[in-house]
């Protein structure tokens, strides 16, 4: 059987790695008793299936993960219980939301994950500013830039993965500076484009940015929706206070 | 400054975490942390490892103590860690001070800083450490309002070379003296740490069992030689005797073991089941300072195993000690572990610090039931002749047997451990060591190609309270020759991968270990001229420390490679470990006759001095010792000596596998 998990990344979590996230929910799950399955072979792993990598330092309220669990112990398995039970094993600012059985052969997240929804807090500059830069962007048909993939430098058109931008007034930061917020849209298929990378086509000098993951979606046939969508429930809101700045 | 007032630095530090290597280590936020409720009537502890997260998260000490101060209702305790160079630029540039992970208070604003020293390259951190919290790096500068500066683990028993900058040293274990010393510091608060006290609780501390405060002696010297280190006041010891548990039992710490988010070494659940060693390895300064053998009860170690997993999450136990097959009853233990029915999915169990003798077929069965983990045996000497003489008296009979007991369980990779640069050790001992390799590779190949053997090799360095602590160290050229020896060895003998240890960075080890207090000038010197983080390859340079060596007017020779003489006062004598100063010359010169001892948990005693210092008996749940094994059972000791030609591969009897 296999669960599809929605969860949270806010706070001071954020500045673990992907890996680190992965290594979290293994402990998590076997905390909470959870009948995970194992691969077989030398080296049995429990098998749980991430979604699109979250940059080290970036915020989310729309992570995903797959778990299989053993068909025989999972059998009456309380799955609207479960994102409770296991956000009690979960450090502060990892919160699992809700939690769906998805059927055999529904493609993976990976697969199905065509776009994420950023927010984007640019430190040290003003919504006039952003948007001028902006607007000069999304004018332009091509948008070039250098970058490093793998290894592998590259000059590449960043502009037709930016699929919505829109600056969404001033902000202030944690530590009190005043900034801009930025809402967008980048594709994940083809050549994906990372928040930062965007951000750094727009602003020339390199500001410190804090970035949060708003939404992932699934393009089905024309229209898109999230993996699990959050019913009633407003974006962001979790059981637990996350430790230091939720958003 | 009260903690009370002190605000955390979180919102500044997060946008220099941002741009630094590794942000999870410095966020705190593990499985089993506490969020202390700060007072200004409790006592507050920092507890740091002056290396990095990934280093001094798994310290089993600094974690003990985590626990046992937050349990108090008079104390609190965080944690730090070294920042990494990155961050401790960004903080500087910043003006931001050294902070806790727990709470990210500033490090200036506790009462005690206490460090965790397992090692000496670790000094030159501990002095940045203390500059990055903003409290003046020599005791001498300090002031009431700044914290007091401890340290305490393996490497304070010399203490001298820090004695400078350390305020307080705790000598041996800490679980007892930490409450002592809250007491003490929380009358000092409570009388409002008004000027001039700073001298008064540092005097009240002197008179606690186990602290040593420098300040409180006077040091003399005849030209380079040391004459006596005195106390200045009557109330003062003459000598510190160091602080040991009588009953682990008592003790079933860490009950809380951290979990952390990010990866660190070790990182598993670690239950310790036995604490000191009486294997009387000469070369061994954790052996020597840690006695009496204290054995955890069995049922015990199974409920901290079972309660910790569950806890934890962890899938990995390791049982630590200083020779974990040496604990009464492994191999049930273990069994009871891999086997148990309420684990959830799947648990292995790995055994640190394995003697070869004790490593039968029926423990390599039981730990390879789940994951197989990294096996290491360490034989630390290439013949039997200078095993002797370093009294790891182990047979190649002994090694073959556990080697052959690990590549039948399926193992078909394992390190040995060696030293170099031993007392009266020839060419043909060092190559000894490729040859032991060799064989293992060999026995390896009948159960497995793929078979290998990695052989590592340190810079024998000689330390404080061991037999060895009169030996002149090997200097950095004779250590790259007979690493070069080995080189040629290996070259010839397929399947062993040979690794070795930078020479360079056993001589300033070398010069910090056996150092008098003239020495702290140096390990300044090196701190101030960049010289952090001197245990990773790329922040050392031999340079650092010869410059200040000489800048200072000292000679390395005549700190490390003479060899020093019966009559001369050691730098840390004035501090005990237990053991008479005449049991470890007669070991010493016994070590010279090539000489070795039995274990003396099941024979009569050698009169070291510990249990009958410190009232304890060895305390051991087995009166026999563990199958196998070749010390303590009475064995003919002369048998060794036959080092075999051919392998003769003796299949180890399955004791108790059953």
């Amino acid at each position: 059987m296999r669960v599809r998990i929605r969860f949270t990344k806010l706070g001071k979590v954020r500045f673990t790695s992907h890996r680190d996230a992965a290594r979290i929910w293994e402990r998590a799950c076997r905390r909470a008793e959870l009948p995970v399955a194992y691969s077989v072979g030398f080296s049995p792993r429990p098998r749980l299936h991430f979604g699109l990598a979250l940059s080290t330092g970036h915020e989310s309220l729309a992570e995903y993960l797959d778990v299989d669990l053993e068909d025989g112990r999972a059998a009456g398995i309380d799955v609207d219980g479960l994102p409770a039970a296991v956000s009690a094993m979960l450090p502060d600012g990892m919160v699992a939301q809700r939690a769906t059985v998805i059927p055999p052969g529904t493609p993976s997240l990976q697969e199905a994950v065509t776009a994420c929804t950023w927010r984007i807090d640019v430190a040290d500059t003003t919504p006039a500013a952003v948007g001028a830069a902006l607007e000069a962007f999304l004018a332009a048909e091509v948008v070039l830039i250098d970058r490093e993939r793998k290894g592998e430098r590259s000059t590449d058109d960043i502009r037709p993965a930016v699929l919505a931008a829109e600056v969404d007034g001033a902000v202030e930061l944690p530590d009190g500076r005043a900034g801009a917020r930025l809402v967008v849209e980048l594709a994940t298929v083809g050549r994906s484009l990372r928040p930062a990378e965007f951000v750094g086509a727009l602003v020339p000098v390199d500001p410190d940015v804090r970035v949060l993951r708003t939404h992932q979606w699934i393009d089905a046939g024309g229209a898109r929706r999230e993996p699990i969508p959050l019913a009633a429930t407003p974006a962001g809101a979790g059981r637990k206070a996350p430790a230091g700045g939720a958003p | 400054m009260t903690t009370a007032a002190s605000p955390s630095l979180w919102p500044r530090l997060e946008p220099l975490l941002a741009r630094v290597a590794k942000p999870a280590r410095y966020i705190g936020c593990e499985v089993g942390a506490t969020t202390p409720r700060h007072d200004p009537a409790k006592v507050s502890w920092l507890l740091v490892y002056p290396d990095t997260y990934e280093i001094g998260l798994p310290n089993q000490g600094l974690q003990i103590l985590y626990e046992i101060l937050n349990e108090r209702d008079d104390a609190v305790a965080e944690r730090s860690y070294a920042p990494w160079l990155d961050l401790d630029a960004e903080l500087r540039r910043a003006g931001l001070p050294l902070f806790s992970v727990d709470t990210h208070r500033p490090a200036g604003s506790f009462d005690l800083l206490a460090f965790n020293l397992s090692a000496e390259l670790v000094f030159t951190n501990l002095l940045n450490c203390v500059d990055l919290a903003g409290v003046p790096v020599r005791s001498e500068d300090r002031r009431p309002e700044h914290p007091i500066v401890c340290a305490g683990g393996h490497a304070t028993f010399n203490p001298e070379p820090l004695a400078d900058y350390v305020d307080v040293f705790v000598i041996g274990e800490g679980e007892e003296v930490v409450a002592e010393i809250t007491d003490v510091v929380r009358a000092w608060k409570a009388a409002g740490r008004t000027e001039g006290s700073r001298e008064q609780v540092l005097r009240a501390l002197a008179a606690v069992p186990g602290v040593y405060v420098p300040s409180m002696y006077d040091v003399d010297y005849d030209g380079p030689r040391l004459v006596s280190v005195s106390p200045r006041y009557p109330d003062v010891p003459t000598r510190v005797d160091k602080r040991a548990v009588a009953d682990l039992a008592e003790w079933p710490y860490p009950k809380q073991q951290l979990v952390p988010l990010t990866e660190v070494v070790h990182d598993r659940l670690n239950v310790e089941v036995f604490r000191g060693c009486t294997r009387g390895c000469r070369f061994c300064q954790a052996g020597m300072i840690t006695r009496p053998v204290r054995e955890r009860p069995a049922d015990q170690v199974r409920t901290m195993v079972r309660d910790g997993l569950r806890r934890s999450g962890y899938d990995e136990v390791a049982l630590t000690s200083l020779s974990t097959a040496d604990f009464s009853g492994i191999e049930r233990v273990v069994a009871d572990t891999v086997s148990d029915p309420t684990a959830c999915g799947q648990v292995s169990v790995s055994l640190p610090s394995l003697r070869v003798d004790a490593f039968t077929v029926g423990v390599a069965a039981q730990v390879s039931k789940a994951r197989r983990t990294g096996l290491t045996f360490a034989p630390e000497a290439g013949s039997w002749r200078l095993r002797t003489v370093i009294n790891k008296l182990i047979t190649e009979e002994d090694l073959y047997g556990a080697v052959e007991s690990a590549y039948s369980q399926g193992w078909y990779r394992m390190k040995l451990y060696f030293l170099t640069g031993l007392p009266t050790e020839t060419d043909d001992d060092t190559r000894g060591i490729v040859e032991l390799g060799r064989n293992c590779v060999e026995i390896g190949r009948r159960h497995t190609k793929r078979a290998s053997v990695t052989v590592s090799v340190g810079g024998f360095v000689p330390k404080s309270h061991t037999p060895f602590q009169w030996f002149g160290q090997n200097t950095v050229a004779e250590l790259q020759r007979k690493i070069g020896v080995l080189r040629d060895s290996a070259r010839k003998a397929r399947g062993v991968e040979l690794k070795w240890h930078d020479p360079r960075a056993s001589l300033a080890e070398g010069i910090a270990s056996r150092g008098d207090r003239r020495i702290g000038r140096v390990i300044e010197r090196v701190w101030r001229e960049g010289g952090t983080f001197q245990e990773w390859s790329e922040c050392f340079r031999l340079e650092r420390w010869t410059d200040a060596m000489a800048a200072e007017g000292l000679s390395v020779d005549w700190y490390v490679h003479r060899h020093r003489t019966e009559d001369e006062v050691l730098p840390w004598e004035h501090v005990s470990a237990g053991l008479h100063k005449d049991f470890l010359w007669q070991d010493w010169q016994a070590a010279l006759a090539g000489s070795g001892l039995e274990d003396c948990r099941w024979i009569p005693c050698y009169d070291c001095g510990v249990c009958t210092g410190y009232g304890i008996e060895h305390v051991v749940a087995s009166p026999t010792p563990p199958a196998g094994g070749s010390q303590g059972t009475g064995q003919d000791l002369g048998r060794g000596s036959e080092v075999p030609v051919r392998l003769q591969i003796r299949r180890p009897d399955p004791v108790g596998a059953g």
